[in-house]
């Protein structure tokens, strides 16, 4: 029955750990400049955790099939040096490991949530509701109109509650529902929800953000890649939250631009 | 009450008592981090002036504890107290009918349960505070049935309900405390 | 303190409103039973049609005509049943099985006690948990069906009532009363399970010598006691933004279905707070148990000490203290201050350090063991298996800059399945097969028993190991189907696993084809078939009404004597006089 036990353990961990190892299902290539850290923690912890795995699946295993109750009356054996030099050993094992981890770990997440926002950063503002997301560029003015909810009307196509009688900045702002950003250059979306939470997802950006009600939220990134990939909701907003998605647009400057100037004129 | 198992000493009823203010204590820290979380996320926060009866309630509230405290002692010296714990139900119960014209005083200037958030944790810390004295009541109640049943007092039950009763004294002082403080 | 020694005679006293911890930690399980099955059930029909979508499941159009017109589940539907699935299992089945029911059952004897300390709290207990049940099944049947906000219940989707979807009106509403009820029945359970475990014990029965499964019990119900203390109010606050019109979880300026809703000035993000500040160490309610559980029982099977006992208790102690300081870490991305994610996932990674202890004290016990291959000790090694599959994958969602990418996907979904769904059903499973002989007098069939326990096994790494996989591809939870785009590669895989659940469900019928033949067919049990130490053993099988037969036990030795020579044989029971006992 050990025997049995251990080679079943033994099949298990021989399959997981392969098919990771083999990358037969893995992470998208990344588009985004802070991707590489991100990608780059992952496959450290990623080593970490599979010689983990590994070492201690074998290690019941092998006890498994070696300990087995033979019936002969041998007598049992303790455990080499007791519990305090094992319990020692492995605690400043995962420590330094967790520190290590901890130390890297902070750059790189302070690389994207607490680097203060460019200056030269395009400014984007995102309104995620049930069950769209809709982008607004700042017009020829280079200012974003005030959003009122109590205006919202998304039959007439007023989907930020925009005023553009009183409000003069509010009128030459763009809106799309899709993300069309230049490649190469920072942006920065101004992040809020209109009625529920939502997430804002692009896996190849390596970037994930929750749109709260009631707040503002800001993120940035910037697209390496020439690329046209779907931003997903992750965060549960309803029946319809399976269907929200959106896409997101790569695009060379001069294009951008040009995409830009047919939809202030659309 | 004892049975032969127990440790000399160790009384159930006054542990349970302390678990049970532990985790009083606690969903009341819970509601008053709500509170602080509420009154800095938004603007409509429009402090509640607490209505002067709530001082009157306090007073009662601690006298009872004091009655009880006398009664509990008084049994202990093997005298009678059966007097000064219906005192201390009367008193308790006195407080409760304060209670309810606080919160009639409330309505009179137009504040409801969803009026403004400050009012809305005035109703919440009351009502609370009222439910868990309620069960307190209760407890003296039959205490009182089971000292004129027999007049030889279940003390571990006399010393937890005592616990329990100082502690909702405690417990209402932070509230108001917590309620006349713009904290 | 029990109320009385004699048995109750009438049939309502002895069976349905029974004082006796006994009855009340089986009615527990038998609850769990139910909602077991409930939550089983339920999550095959989201593995059949994330598998087939158009797949017309036959009889669903008739028990849900709203949701499933012909059989043809909408993701609405789909919505509503995995937040059912969640509630069901976490509340009801991880939180009463391995805690309430067998800490129920066993904790009492197990320190020596006739009864739990306020027997009367105890039968409340159980009630209230029922009701919170029943109020929480009438969800599937209010005209808007069941709610649909996942187990979490994130405001404002489940604050703002009817306008936020189909189940966000009267099924929300039952959704939060049902959790609340619940923690007020969990409540009662905890303020009994310490007060016996401190005040109760039998004489010579130190801290120290009691059994580690107690020990778990008596931890686990110190963090019930303050989790459901916090759970409690975000439930009635919730409750409150639903049909009073306050608003704790509701910003100003929401437009929901094209109404701006009349509420104003409260924080989403309150809520979130407020739930995980309960949320996490749920987490460690569930799998608590488990721990004390295979400590327990795999030194019985291993026929020695279980190696560092008092390391052991002191890892569960720093888990339950380390368990209230981590909740952040499920908000990583939430939009709260990004400093407080480094802050959180500090205590975070640091909780893996006495969870890895436990797991290396286990399989130190197998070694140089003579390890019998009981059902219950493989289902105790199936547990470290599962559990460090589970742990090592929370090493990614720790670190806030991977959980930027893991964060929403079947990675997540992985994790916690292993963790605390699966780890703690296999701990559930040990108990039941080990302790069955003590609570029916029966034993249970080891050949079902074994084949259960490896095809288990199979299942569990077929079902949840290939979530992982998903995830690192990006694929994100709680979508209904995926049918379009860049998710369509994952079609082939999300099939596997549907066959994977679906068979892991079907071995679970060895499981009940078990219990039951077991329970009036089984072998007779002696009072200790496993040759173990702790007090249950020493009494007989099942227990009498009042446990120890009106003798009050004195307890001379610790759990873990096995492996030397005593008057039993190779091990020396805890109520064997000092004078006899040598190891």
């Amino acid at each position: 029955m050990g025997k049995l036990f251990a080679a079943i353990i033994s099949a298990i961990t021989a399959i997981s750990a392969g098919v990771f190892i083999a990358r037969i299902w893995w992470l998208p290539p990344d588009i985004s400049v802070l991707g590489v850290g991100i990608d780059h923690q992952l496959m450290e912890t990623m080593v970490a955790a599979g010689v983990l795995f590994v070492s201690s699946q074998l290690t019941l295993a092998f006890f498994a099939w070696r300990y087995a109750d033979a019936g002969d009356g041998r007598p049992v054996k303790a455990f080499p040096g007791g519990a305090t030099p094992m319990v020692a050993l492995a605690t400043l094992l995962v420590s330094a490991e967790i520190l290590v981890l901890i130390v890297v770990g902070t750059k790189v997440w302070g690389g994207i949530f607490l680097a203060p926002i460019d200056p030269q950063a395009l400014h984007i503002d995102v309104q995620a509701e049930q069950f769209a997301f809709y982008f607004r560029y700042p017009g020829p003015d280079g200012k974003l109109g005030v959003a009122h909810p109590e205006l919202i009307d998304d039959g007439n196509g007023n989907f930020f509650g925009l005023d553009p009688a009183n409000d003069t900045t509010a009128r030459d702002d763009i809106v799309s529902a899709s993300l069309n950003v230049p490649v190469g250059r920072p942006i920065y979306l101004t992040m809020h929800a209109k009625d529920v939470g939502h997430s804002f997802f692009v896996p190849e950006l390596r970037l994930q953000q929750d749109f709260v009600p009631g707040l503002v939220i800001p993120l940035q990134f910037t697209a390496t890649t020439v690329a046209k990939k779907e931003i997903v909701c992750t965060q549960l907003c309803g029946l319809g939250h399976f269907n929200m998605r959106a896409y997101l647009e790569v695009m060379p400057d001069s294009q951008f631009m040009q995409w830009l100037k047919d939809q202030a004129n659309f | 009450m004892t049975s032969p198992t127990l440790a000399p000493g160790s009384s159930p009823a006054r542990t349970g008592v302390w678990i049970g203010i532990a985790a009083i204590t606690m969903s009341f820290t819970a509601y008053t981090s709500a509170m602080v979380v509420r009154q800095g996320s938004g603007a409509d926060w429009h402090h509640v002036v607490l209505p002067g009866i709530l001082y009157l309630d306090t007073v009662l509230l601690l006298l009872s504890s004091g009655t009880l405290e006398l009664g509990r002692r008084r049994l202990r010296a093997g005298a009678s107290g059966a007097m000064l714990l219906t005192v201390t139900l009367a008193l308790g119960l006195l407080f409760l009918a304060g209670q309810l014209v606080a919160w009639r005083g409330l309505a009179a200037q137009g504040l409801y349960l969803s009026s403004n958030p400050a009012s809305d944790f005035f109703y919440i810390f009351t009502a609370l505070h009222g439910l868990h004295l309620i069960g307190g009541i209760a407890a003296l109640g039959y205490l009182l049935g089971r000292l004129r049943a027999d007049p030889a007092p279940p003390w571990s039950a006399l010393e937890a309900v005592t616990l329990y009763w100082h502690f909702m004294g405690v417990l209402w002082l932070y509230l108001l405390v917590v309620l006349a403080t713009r904290l | 303190m029990h109320e009385s020694s004699a048995p109750p005679t009438s049939f309502l006293r002895k069976h349905v409103f029974s004082l006796d911890h006994k009855v009340i930690g089986k009615q527990y399980l038998d609850l769990a039973l139910v909602a077991v099955v409930t939550g089983m059930v339920l999550s095959w029909l989201m593995r059949l049609h994330l598998a087939y979508p158009e797949l017309a499941i036959p009889g669903l159009g008739r028990i849900a005509p709203n949701g499933a017109a012909g059989g043809v589940m909408t993701p609405e539907l789909y919505l509503s049943i995995m937040t059912m699935h969640g509630t069901i299992m976490v509340f009801f089945v991880l939180t009463t099985a391995p805690f309430a029911g067998f800490g129920n059952y066993i904790l009492p004897i197990q320190v020596g006690a006739e009864d739990m300390a306020f027997p009367r709290f105890n039968m409340m207990s159980f009630w209230v948990t029922c009701v919170a049940f029943l109020v929480l099944l009438a969800a599937f049947f209010v005209p808007e069906g069941p709610p649909l906000s996942g187990w979490t219940a994130y405001a404002p989707l489940s604050a703002i009532g009817k306008d936020a979807g189909p189940g966000q009106g009267t099924g929300q509403t039952l959704w939060a009363i049902s959790i609340g009820i619940f923690c007020i029945g969990q409540l009662l359970g905890s303020l009994n399970f310490i007060a016996t475990t401190l005040d109760l014990r039998a004489r010579g029965m130190t801290l120290m010598r009691m059994p580690l499964s107690t020990w778990a019990w008596f931890i686990t119900s110190v963090i019930g006691l303050i989790a459901f203390s916090v759970l409690l109010p975000a439930c009635v606050l919730l409750v409150l933004d639903r049909v009073a019109g306050t608003s704790f979880f509701i910003p100003a300026g929401l437009v929901v279905s094209d109404r701006l809703q009349p509420h104003a000035g409260g924080s989403p993000l309150l809520w979130q707070h407020l739930f995980w500040f309960f949320g996490h160490p749920e987490v460690y309610i569930a799998i608590l148990p488990g721990f004390g559980i295979v400590s327990h029982i795999l030194p019985a099977f291993a026929r020695k000490p279980l190696l560092g006992p008092k390391v052991a208790i002191s890892c569960m102690a720093a888990i339950a203290f380390l368990s209230y300081t981590v909740w952040g870490h499920h908000m990583f991305l939430s939009g709260m201050n990004p400093l407080s994610a480094t802050l959180f996932s500090v205590p975070t990674l640091i909780i893996t350090i006495p969870a890895t202890i436990m797991v290396l004290l286990w399989i130190g016990t197998v070694y140089g063991a003579r390890m019998r291959f009981t059902t219950p000790a493989l289902f105790c090694l199936g547990f470290v298996s599962v559990f460090v599959s589970g742990g090592i994958s929370g090493f990614f969602l720790a670190q806030p800059s991977i959980d930027t990418y893991l964060h929403g996907t079947y990675f997540v979904v992985g994790h916690f399945h292993f963790v605390m769904g699966v780890a703690a059903m296999f701990g559930i499973f040990a108990a039941t097969y080990f302790w069955f002989p003590k609570m029916y007098g029966r034993m249970m069939n080891e050949t079902l028993g074994k084949w259960h326990f490896f095809l288990t096994l199979i299942g569990v790494y077929a079902t949840f190991m290939p979530m992982h996989y998903l995830g690192l591809a990006g694929n994100i939870r709680r979508y209904s189907a995926f049918t379009d785009d860049y998710m369509k590669g994952s079609l082939p895989l999300h099939r596997f696993i549907t066959m994977a659940a679906l068979f892991t469900g079907a071995v679970q019928l060895l499981f009940f084809a078990n219990l039951i033949w077991s329970r009036f067919r089984g072998a007779k049990a002696p009072a200790n078939p496993w040759g173990a130490t702790s007090l249950e053993w020493s009494i007989p099988s099942p227990p009498p009404h009042d446990n120890f037969g009106g003798k009050h036990p004195v307890v001379a030795h610790g759990p873990n004597e096995y492996g030397g020579t005593g008057p039993e044989g190779d091990h020396v029971m805890q109520a064997t006089p000092e004078s006899l006992g040598t190891v």
